[in-house]
């Protein structure tokens, strides 16, 4: 009977404590999905000239730069790290190392975030001398506050110690469990951190010895070639840090709500070394028209992203595939009819599904991105926003909510609000994106830039096709306007869940692969030579590019100013009131001190 | 390890695109010619464009035949020259450089568009056929009136180009 009772445990039942990071992880990234949200309507109406009331042209700026950071680094990777908690703790079935480190990292996280979205926010008004209207690239010679840039560091430095917190619980088990292969989901989990040590080394290198320094007036200038070449080191593979949980529940967790099974492990371990590998030496596909980088580098970048496609094309075989092995055993018969065996009354499952759908058709404008010379079209046009809207905007971000309504129960004990308001949220999520992101695309074609709050000249017209401009936009803004609804219904669904009582007997179990992990290769679990190949391939792929640059620019470049986009002439002002609030800390630490040891004297014998 | 022959076949075909792909990719540099922006240019003083032969005066010059180079600089928020004036039939390459921050250089519906860098030097060459007059955005973020920062490139015909000195 006990045994029978364990299967019946839901993750909150058997780990408590990891519950909660993983509850107080969705919520703070939830929280980022609103703030994202409504940056993302005011903006959509505004740039497509539907409404401009809420904000003037200029601050369409630090608007911009908010939707950008809360949805791609608060809302995702909040997200992630809830779901890496929730994988490791599950799939090794023992809980975290020490929950205080837990709690640790995902307080300097919080922190960092807040500093971070403050010193955004704060552009709204000239009452407080701080802004980062720089956008979520914060190319240089343009400045933030320091601020900006030092929270940045806290979060990264809070995920630095959570992927930590993940190995640690993975050699303590390892210790446990000698000769056993590393569980599906954990590997899944430290390879990605893997990618991210490596992807952030570059950032960090980037804000610690250039960027921050400088907005504190410690160094003089920046190489901006450089800067941007660092900040692609990190910004192609982040694009797959956001990607990989959802990849990791269309592995683990989808193919069991369609009632089938993962249709092979040891394949989904090769993805997964195929984007450690892959996933950092592209950065420069990024920089197809920086002036500053030899033709060759280039080319070199452009195979690599190429065969980065290939563990997505293989994800998206297994998938289907294991989809479809559930639909037969649900019954499900010939070619294509085992769909309607599916379970698509399941907002969990249709949403994945539809997510997946979009994904593919992502994938494809992203050949064009990818394509360098094909690139020249479309570069900075909005065609790159209509691209990542489908890729982190719905392959990711609808994977999140689709997957909430599935998980969230696992980690409360609390059943859904409404489904029913949870499946029609998902497809309005589909309907809304199709129609903004194909216009987006459309208007990219007619050279309409992206990154700007008035998208109409005076001094030309765009050409015209595909409906023209105007009709574009005006697809552009319902289909904002339905992806916003979509936020609110998701976002109203989980508040009322929230408010629902704790029930019994919700527990949910992940089936084993098909195709186990005794199938897979030894040397897929032997993370330490994947790390060394792709240490070879960073270097390869950028030694030769930082030289270069760092040899013709030099480290602080070639003469290049500073254009704070902070100062508004209060720079003195707030020197100075840093360096008296900072002598009024001095002294009164000093007065503290004496007082302290005055007591400790008196106490003394 | 175990795959399933579908998997096989799918593999192999991807495999085939990506070839594909990269091979288009080629055949557009060697075929069509369809060169990258390169670090072809030295670096520039960004502050010091005031002293430089090319961009202390923007401008359009004969350097062939039918050839036509123009320095243009970008700055916040505008093109100098605007617009860049040059005539029908002719190559056109132009070296861009920005005197303060990042910027974008698109002329609307062509596929000439470079990023501006500060310190570099962007040099793009394209033709130019029948007279007609394109927008010039600025497509990076560079600023606060960013949305304000336009250009234009004019193709006219050829007396009209000579005859252009005549109007300023």
């Amino acid at each position: 009977m006990s045994e029978a009772l364990r299967a019946e445990q839901t993750f909150a039942d058997k780990f408590p404590n990891e519950a909660k990071v993983v509850r107080a992880a969705f919520l703070g990234s939830f929280f980022a999905l609103f703030l994202g949200a409504v940056f993302g309507i005011i903006q959509t109406l505004h740039r497509t000239g539907i409404f401009r009331g809420f904000i003037a042209s200029t601050d369409y700026y630090t608007v911009l730069t908010a939707h950008g950071v809360f949805m791609v680094l608060s809302f995702t990777i909040f997200f992630l790290v809830g779901l890496f908690t929730w994988a490791v703790t599950r799939s090794l079935d023992r809980p975290l190392v020490n929950i205080k480190i837990t709690w640790t990292w995902y307080g300097l996280m919080a922190a960092g975030m807040t500093m971070a979205g403050f010193s955004i926010l704060a552009g709204f008004t000239n009452a407080i001398p701080v802004s980062a209207d720089v956008l979520y690239t914060f190319y240089a010679p343009l400045q933030a506050h320091p601020l900006y840039y030092a929270g940045l560091t806290v979060f990264v430095v809070g995920t630095w110690l959570a992927g930590a917190d993940w190995f640690r619980t993975y050699l303590a088990w390892k210790r446990d469990n000698r000769g056993e292969r590393i569980p599906l989901q954990t590997f899944m989990v430290l390879t990605t951190m893997i990618m991210w040590y490596i992807a952030t080394s570059a950032i960090a290198a980037s804000i610690l010895l250039f960027l921050l320094p400088w907005s504190l007036g410690l160094i003089p200038s920046v190489n901006p070639t450089l800067t941007r070449t660092l900040f692609w080191f990190f910004g192609h593979p982040v694009v797959y840090f956001w990607l990989m949980p959802a990849y990791l529940l269309w592995y683990t967790v989808l193919p069991s709500i369609a009632g089938g099974r993962l249709f092979s492990d040891p394949l989904a371990r090769v993805v997964f070394v195929l984007f450690v590998l892959l996933s950092t030496p592209v950065g420069i596909h990024h920089q197809y028209l920086d002036p500053g980088i030899a033709e060759g580098f280039k080319f070199i970048s452009m195979t690599n992203t190429m065969f980065l496609l290939l563990p997505s094309l293989l994800t998206a075989f297994t998938v289907v595939a294991s989809v479809e092995y559930g639909a037969r055993r649900r019954g499900g018969t010939g070619l294509f009819g085992w769909l309607r065996a599916l379970p698509w009354r399941d907002p969990a499952f249709t949403g994945m599904m539809l997510a997946g759908l979009m994904f593919a058709a992502g994938g494809f404008s992203g050949m064009v991105n990818a394509g360098m010379n094909i690139n020249y079209m479309i570069h900075n046009t909005l065609w790159v926003p209509g691209h990542f809207h489908l890729t982190v905007g719905t392959a990711v971000g609808l994977t999140f909510m689709a997957a909430t309504y599935w998980l969230w129960p696992q980690i409360t004990n609390k059943p859904i609000y409404s489904l029913q308001i949870g499946l029609f949220q998902v497809v309005l999520w589909f309907i809304g994106m199709a129609l903004m992101s194909n216009a987006m695309h459309a208007q990219g074609m007619l050279g309409v830039p992206r990154r700007t709050a008035e998208p109409e000249y005076s001094g030309f017209d765009y050409p015209t096709a595909f409906g023209g401009f105007e009709e574009l936009n005006l697809q552009i803004a319902i289909g904002g306007t339905l992806l916003f609804l979509s936020t609110v219904l998701f976002l109203g669904n989980i508040v009322l869940t929230m408010g629902n009582p704790k029930v019994s007997g919700i527990a949910e179990s992940i089936r084993p692969a098909l195709s186990g992990p005794t199938d897979a290769p030894q040397v897929l679990d032997n993370l330490r030579v994947w790390v060394s190949i792709a240490l070879v391939l960073v270097v390869l792929a950028y030694a030769l590019p930082l030289a270069a640059i760092i040899s013709d620019g030099g480290l602080l470049g070639p003469g290049v100013g500073t254009y704070p986009v902070w100062l508004d002439g209060t720079v003195h002002a707030l020197a100075e009131t840093a360096t008296t609030a900072g002598w009024m800390l001095v002294d009164s630490l000093t007065v503290l001190g004496a007082h302290v040891a005055d007591t400790l004297s008196g106490v003394a014998p | 390890m175990h795959i399933h022959a579908y998997e096989k076949l799918w593999l192999a075909a991807a495999i085939a695109l990506i070839l594909l792909l990269i091979g288009s990719v080629t055949y557009g540099a060697v075929g069509p010619g369809v060169a990258m922006v390169t670090d072809s240019e030295n670096q520039i003083d960004a502050g010091g464009l005031d002293e430089d032969e090319r961009f202390s005066e923007p401008r359009v010059e004969q350097v062939g035949e039918n050839h036509y180079e123009a320095y243009v600089v970008a700055y916040q928020f505008a093109f100098d020259p605007s617009p860049i004036v040059v005539p029908e039939d002719s190559r056109v390459t132009l070296y861009v450089t920005s005197r303060d921050v990042v910027h974008g250089f698109e002329v609307v519906g062509t596929n000439a568009n470079t990023m501006v860098v500060p310190g570099e030097v962007a040099q793009i060459s394209f033709e130019v056929d029948e007279p007609g007059e394109y927008g010039v955005v600025c497509n990076e973020y560079c600023g606060a009136a960013h949305h304000t920062m336009e250009g234009k490139l004019h193709v006219v015909s050829q007396s009209e180009f000579e005859n252009r000195g005549e109007d300023a």
